[in-house]
């Protein structure tokens, strides 16, 4: 109905999972199901010997033990960028956590005791766990250079190198230059529903079930590795439980089907949550940053060496890091920029997408040295920032969209709101950081919407509604348009045969870009109402207007109904409207494209530390991002506060942490800690600014990622204000902060000058 | 119980329904109803306790089924998420999730679900810190923690009208 725009309306959905009713791909029971355990080594590295299935077999309901030997040779290798990641380990494993085999049997339990039961043959060699290591003279290759023909990096680590920039950053002359490195950890998404893949012959066909984001793109990949048409291979892709990245690619799916052909059975994989952790994580980075200001703050030059630390595959990684360094230099006016990123390949889990998608490690180091050059220039943190943002329209990364919004307005609301500039208690500092992070680069959507003859609706999207709440929004843009309550509306997704084509579910793109389709195929259905009314009403089209849920006539205004049923006639029927939305590559940019648009936060904390332990308390904490318009407040409240807690995770106490087999020793939730309600701030505040200028429906922009992206440099800064310590690493654990504070307390004993000053 | 060869012989209520069932010595009382009762409500997640993915209601205490042999629930009343709405009707603490937007991704909302109700039933009028301490032991990954803690609020302020 007219006036859903803006409304909180109830989460579509909603309803089944307070009562449990909604069925997660783990949910559901396929009859005669096989259910499948993978085989790993208690290493990273190892050389692949015999691999003796002979005990495994002798299981009672084990129906198939698949080796590396049993799929088609060469064994089918896949992957969103390379295609590098085999179906099962070939030669030698190179994370821990490969599979070298899988069991499929009867019951979990006989398939856990077969793959106890398989006997591997292997010679551990030694891992490359870190930047140094993968880049150190004589580091072993992760990658078979044969993988990579023509590649100039082939004999070594390094997957790809990104260079971007522009101006001369050699000519230009500053009063000060601030530096400094920095890292950022390797931390996993713990979705709270573990990874899920099931396949079954479907006819001449196959189907897979699967908690993926992108069900189109895992459609392709096992069309071409089973050498199947599209249209025998089926995606039904329930909605995530939580994905935030991590479920975009494909991962065991190719392995179930294969498994699921050669059996003939229905095959069942669902991952633990320790398997999740080798499956999929953020790319961990060292950043080091480089800035020239002149005395008034105003910024002269930037540059930036990224190197992120990507796994054993490299998954959409390279991409993360490419797109994420891109914008690393932030959303100021840099009149010269160099900019490398790296791509470091090492033997750990393959890092993947995850919200930021490559922003937050550079942001973490470039915001920090926007805090440090405040001090160093003496101007207000908040002030230098001002005098260095793109105001709208600006081109401030040459060739890229220009500036999108009022940022100013951003800045200025988060400092109101954390009470910039008011005295604080003893023991408290605040800090600010801004995140930026460019929208998607390319896309394609389609969606259908068939008006029913009783004036209900279904609406059909591609797109994942992982907990971003998109079922709403395309049935809230639904009823406005076409005057249906949303109750009377059924949005549809999640499965290849029925659903058209969607690109993919990331980059916060699916409000504008799904939304905008919607909203196209609900103006198709609009404009064949009003042929419809025309020629019922025997005038011109050119006299009738249809928006917003009405018909209006010459005389005025009449409901949809009105025209949909004598429209139809007695035959009834249904009006169905067809909607794309498209952007397209852009072949000479470094990216294949330009933003659509930017997410924009700004971030600003009062933290409380407690020098006895090193525990840091937010006070406060507000986030306010520029959304252009809020279809439903709630909803964006619900994004923009869960990113800021998600972040506080990598800031505070997640990430990984390796022995020297590569093996991550805090593996599984008691010793990998993520944030739960008792770690929230006292109080946090999200706020939005709406200036109804994004290019989705009614001027939305995507909103899902922006305050993750600068929440460990608004606390850095905030812990660095209370104390004097400069923390240059993540997570700010109480033992880091806590020894920063007694190495400042010792140096003040000792030469009187506190460190970080 | 009854022991018979591997299996063990399971007398339980679930959700006022009386069930016998077989299970292994060894199953959990969140694969037993799972996949025995199909009862897929209550989630599975980390298998350590430490998520409340599994949260469930054991003779008028919420355990983590995870953690609970499917043999220790022998004789015991069990009440799960499917237990609490009668014809698909929310009770008003799944009404205040909705209305909260406690709900995003839902993976965790049935343990959340159960946890809330548990912290009521116990102290109805919670403060905020009172839920979120309550609580602490229900993981969001969505980040939902300061609505739950809204739609437990409102559902006790509700039951005083």
């Amino acid at each position: 109905m007219s006036g859903e725009i803006g409304a909180s309306a109830e989460r579509v959905g909603g309803l089944a999972r307070v009562t449990g009713a909604y069925q997660y791909v783990g949910d559901i029971q396929l009859v005669d199901a096989l259910h499948v355990k993978l085989v790993t080594l208690p290493c990273a590295h190892a050389r692949i010997g015999s691999v003796d299935t002979r005990s495994a077999e002798q299981v009672p309901g084990v129906q198939m033990v698949m080796t590396a030997a049993h799929l088609p040779q060469p064994v089918p290798r896949f992957g969103p960028q390379f295609r590098d990641r085999p179906v099962l380990a070939v030669d030698e494993t190179k994370y821990h956590g490969e599979p070298v085999a899988a069991v499929a049997a009867d019951s979990e339990e006989a398939a856990e005791e077969g793959a106890r039961l398989v006997r591997v043959d292997y010679l551990e060699l030694p891992p490359v766990l870190s930047v140094a290591a993968a880049v150190a003279p004589g580091a072993p290759l992760v990658q078979d250079p044969a993988l990579r023909p023509g590649d100039p990096h082939a004999e070594s680590n390094v997957l790809s190198e990104h260079p971007f920039g522009w101006g001369d950053v050699g000519a230009a002359t500053s009063d000060l230059v601030v530096e400094g490195a920095y890292t950022f950890p390797m931390v996993t998404h713990f979705a709270i529903e573990p990874h899920g893949f099931m396949a079954a012959p479907d006819g001449d066909g196959v189907v897979i079930w699967s908690s993926i984001q992108h069900p189109y793109w895992l459609q392709k990949i096992i069309a071409e590795i089973l050498r199947l048409p599209l249209a025998k291979v089926r995606v039904v892709a329930p909605d995530p439980g939580g994905a935030f990245g991590g479920k975009q690619h494909t991962k065991f799916e190719p392995l179930v089907a294969l498994m699921a052909l050669r059996t003939r059975r229905p095959v069942r994989l669902i991952l633990t949550l320790e398997e999740t952790f080798q499956a999929v994580r953020r790319m961990s980075a060292e950043v080091h940053v480089r800035t020239g200001f002149r005395s008034d703050g105003t910024i002269t030059f930037r540059e930036i060496e990224a190197n992120y630390l990507l796994g054993a595959y490299a998954d959409i990684a390279d991409r993360a890091a490419s797109k994420g360094s891109h914008i690393s230099c932030g959303p100021y006016r840099v009149p010269a920029a160099r900019i490398v990123a790296r791509s470091i390949l090492s033997h750990t889990p393959p890092a993947t997408a995850f919200r930021g998608f490559g922003a937050p490690q550079p942001n973490w180091a470039v915001e920090s040295n926007m805090n440090d050059a405040a001090r160093a220039l003496g101007l207000d943190p908040v002030e230098l920032r001002l005098r260095n943002l793109a105001r709208r329209g600006e081109s401030f990364m040459p060739g890229d969209t220009p500036c999108d919004g009022e940022w100013e307005q951003t800045v200025r609301r988060a400092a109101e709101l954390i009470g910039w500039g008011s005295p604080l208690p003893a023991g408290r500092g605040r800090g600010v950081a801004l995140g930026i992070k460019s929208g998607p680069t390319t896309g394609l959507s389609y969606c259908t919407v068939r008006l029913l003859a009783d004036a209900s609706v279904i609406v059909y999207a591609g797109t994942s509604d992982m907990g971003q709440g998109s079922r709403t929004l395309f049935a809230q843009i639904a009823a406005e348009e076409l005057g249906v309550p949303i109750d009377r509306i059924t949005i549809v997704m999640g499965d290849t045969a029925v659903v058209p084509y969607d690109q993919q579910t990331s980059a916060s793109r699916s409000t504008v870009l799904m939304g905008n389709a919607v909203l196209g195929a609900c103006r198709e259905i609009q404009a064949k109402l009003r042929a419809m009314a025309a020629r019922i009403h025997g005038i011109s089209e050119a006299a009738i207007l249809v928006e917003r849920g009405v018909v209006r006539l010459p005389d005025g205004p009449v409901p949809i109904t009105a025209i949909l049923k004598p429209g139809l006639g007695s035959l009834g029927g249904e009006v169905i409207g067809n909607g794309e939305s498209r952007k397209e590559a852009e072949p000479g940019h470094p990216l294949s494209g330009s933003a659509a648009f930017y997410e924009f936060n700004c971030t600003a904390v009062e933290a409380e530390v407690d020098e006895e332990t090193g525990e840091v308390l937010l006070v406060r904490h507000v986030t306010v991002s520029d959304v252009g318009k809020a279809i439903n407040p709630l909803q964006v409240r619900g994004q923009d506060e869960g990113a800021a807690i998600q972040g506080l995770g990598h800031t505070f106490m997640e990430h990984y942490v390796f022995d020297e087999a590569g093996r991550i020793r805090n593996l599984g939730a008691i010793d990998y800690r993520i944030p739960t309600s008792k770690d929230l701030p006292l109080d946090l505040r999200s706020d939005i600014v709406e200036n109804a200028d994004g290019p989705g429906p009614y001027g939305a922009k995507g909103m899902s990622e922006g305050a993750l992206l600068c929440t460990a440099a608004a606390v850095a800064a905030a812990v660095r204000d209370a104390t004097g310590v400069v923390v240059r690493d993540l997570p700010l654990t109480p033992e880091r902060v806590w020894r920063a504070i007694s190495e400042r307390s010792q140096a003040t004993a000792v030469g009187g000058r506190r460190a970080g000053e | 119980m009854t022991r018979r060869g591997e299996a063990v012989l399971i007398q339980l209520t679930v959700n006022g329904r009386p069930r016998v069932l077989e299970a292994s010595p060894q199953q959990s009382l969140l694969g037993l109803l799972r996949d025995a009762l199909g009862l897929t409500g209550t989630k599975s997640c980390c298998l350590v306790g430490e998520c409340g993915a599994c949260t469930v209601s054991l003779d008028g205490r919420i355990v983590d089924s995870c953690l609970v042999l499917a043999g220790e629930a022998d004789g015991a009343d069990v009440v799960t998420i499917e237990g609490l709405a009668a014809n698909d009707a929310p009770t008003p603490l799944q009404r205040a999730f909705l209305e909260k937007g406690a709900a995003q991704c839902g993976y965790c909302t049935p343990g959340q679900v159960m946890a809330a109700r548990d912290l009521l039933e116990r102290t109805p009028h919670p403060t905020a810190g009172q839920v979120q301490e309550g609580m602490s032991g229900n993981l969001c990954r969505c980040g939902c923690y300061y609505q739950i803690t809204d739609a437990v609020l409102a559902a006790a302020a509700a039951s005083d009208r």
